[in-house]
């Protein structure tokens, strides 16, 4: 397995970086354990009891087909949805404890979405450096010389200064992973960072977020690019009706799935 | 009649300008503190706090339900017996003047805050920002693109609600009006000097925003 990272940050650089199969994810520490997580819109149940862990340093693919609640289980990680029954721990906090500051929680677990939300009235340095500046009392200078790392290793260090609106879509979702790793998160999540992107701008987010995956960050990402969930993912779950239906390695999924729903949803989409 | 009304405008011209400067200093004004009450109050009708939200709705069934002539009496006689002060005749029209206008601009500032694209504010809380500076750095400045033309707008309507003021003699166009009135007798002539300065600033005032608006969209295109 190619070691040679290109993306890398701090909270990475002193653990030690996936080098076995995924077998041996139980040893690894436990990052995300939800319990029993359920989330209904009104009468709608999106979720319905779902128990699941994230381990530090895997790269998780979530598949499956629209309203299966993917991205509501993507956003009740990071709270932005708050979970209508269940339990999320993450490092050993409780999220349900209304003692948690949700804020300060969300500064250790980045989220890429699917429209980019750049902030449109931001130069492309200070997109990056307005949160840490502001949560991390980081002085401007050092937040800037990040930023600019950062800026130089996605290939937009020469639009420092410009407005999103002259980015295009693959570089606007570009600027937004790295707004999200300039917080020095211990986790990403992916909320179908391609699907909003032309055709010929996915190969250049895909390649950042390949790098990130090799750098051993740990990535969850729901994703229609089966493709890419094969390459570089350790664990695929399938999601249908609100629950996990199947998960395994992308092998397992991919080649030898046993639940029917994902043979069948595998066998439209691929 | 026209000759009369020429000969009242050079005779008494400097009432009318000084009614004038009088009208626009207090539009100026009231607009002013009608946004910074406007903006609190939408923050608060857009808190998850039920109380907050509650108080609000109360606040605005209030202003917006009674006539503003009704509160600028309430204000001129309530307030001074409230307020352990010696208030002008002035302030107290103005205080009525923000505290009504405030209820307007709360419904523009919060419509104008729901127009920002939510996924803005998730962008935020997900790098971790406080509540306090989602709002105050990534929410309300996309905010003001959408609130500033219907701002210009309350303060050309301000413009006019200002000559309620006339009924307590505060100094503005309309008390200049009566009081030339009053000292010549020409009623009409003097009612059409006013009216022509109100034209004439309410004009200006909407093709400045027309163009102001315009190089606002323009400035979208681009985007």
């Amino acid at each position: 397995m190619p070691e040679k990272i290109s993306i890398k940050t701090k909270s990475v650089k002193t653990k030690s970086v996936k080098t076995d199969s995924i077998k041996t994810e139980k040893r690894r520490r436990e990052l995300i354990r939800v319990e029993n997580l359920s989330k209904s819109f009104g009468q709608l149940r999106v979720l319905s009891g779902i128990t699941e862990s994230i381990y530090e340093g895997e790269v998780v693919s979530i598949i499956g087909p629209s309203g299966s609640g993917k991205s509501t289980f993507l956003r009740c990680l990071n709270l932005l949805e708050r979970p209508t029954s269940g339990r999320i721990t993450f490092e050993e906090t409780d999220l349900n404890d209304k003692k948690v500051n949700a804020a300060k929680h969300r500064q250790k677990i980045g989220m890429v979405f699917q429209l980019f939300n750049v902030f449109p009235h931001l130069t492309v340095m200070n997109n990056i450096t307005i949160a840490p500046m502001l949560e991390k009392k980081l002085p401007r200078a050092e937040a800037e010389k990040r930023a600019a790392e950062l800026l130089d290793r996605v290939g937009l260090l020469d639009k420092r200064d410009e407005y999103p609106s002259r980015l295009s879509g693959g570089q606007k979702q570009r600027l937004a992973i790295i707004r999200a790793l300039a917080m020095e998160p211990n986790v990403i999540l992916f909320d179908e960072p391609t699907s909003a992107l032309d055709p010929e701008m996915v190969g250049e987010v895909l390649d950042v977020i390949r790098a990130l995956a090799k750098s051993g960050m740990t990535i969850v990402i729901v994703t229609h690019e089966m493709g890419f969930a094969r390459e570089v993912s350790d664990r695929v779950l399938f999601m249908d009706g609100g629950v996990i239906r199947e998960q395994g390695s992308p092998e397992e999924i991919f080649k030898n799935a046993r639940d029917p729903r994902t043979v069948s949803f595998l066998s439209k989409i691929l | 009649m026209l000759n009369q009304i020429v000969k009242l405008w050079l005779k008494y011209w400097y009432v009318f300008a000084e009614g004038l400067w009088g009208t626009l200093w207090m539009s100026a004004v009231s607009v002013f503190f009608a946004v910074l009450l406007g903006t609190f109050l939408a923050v608060m009708k857009l808190s998850r706090f039920r109380v907050l939200r509650w108080i609000v709705d109360v606040y605005l069934w209030i202003m917006r339900g009674t006539p503003i002539l009704l509160q600028l009496y309430f204000f001129w006689i309530g307030l001074p017996k409230i307020l352990p002060l010696e208030l002008s005749d002035t302030t107290c029209v103005l205080s009525a003047l923000i505290f009504n206008a405030g209820a307007y601009v709360c419904e523009v500032v919060r419509s104008g805050i729901q127009a920002v694209d939510p996924g803005q504010a998730e962008a935020a809380k997900s790098l971790g920002m406080s509540g306090y500076n989602t709002m105050t750095r990534i929410i309300l400045p996309q905010a003001v693109k959408n609130i500033l033309p219907a701002l210009g707008s309350e303060f050309i309507s301000m413009i006019k609600q200002t000559s309620l003021a006339s009924v307590f003699f505060v100094p503005e166009l309309m008390t200049a009006q009566k009081s030339v009135q009053s000292a010549t007798f020409l009623s009409i002539q003097s009612l059409i000097i006013a009216g022509v300065i109100y034209l004439a600033v309410t004009s200006i005032l909407t093709a400045a925003l027309r163009v102001y608006e315009r190089r606002l969209r323009k400035s979208e295109c681009n985007a």
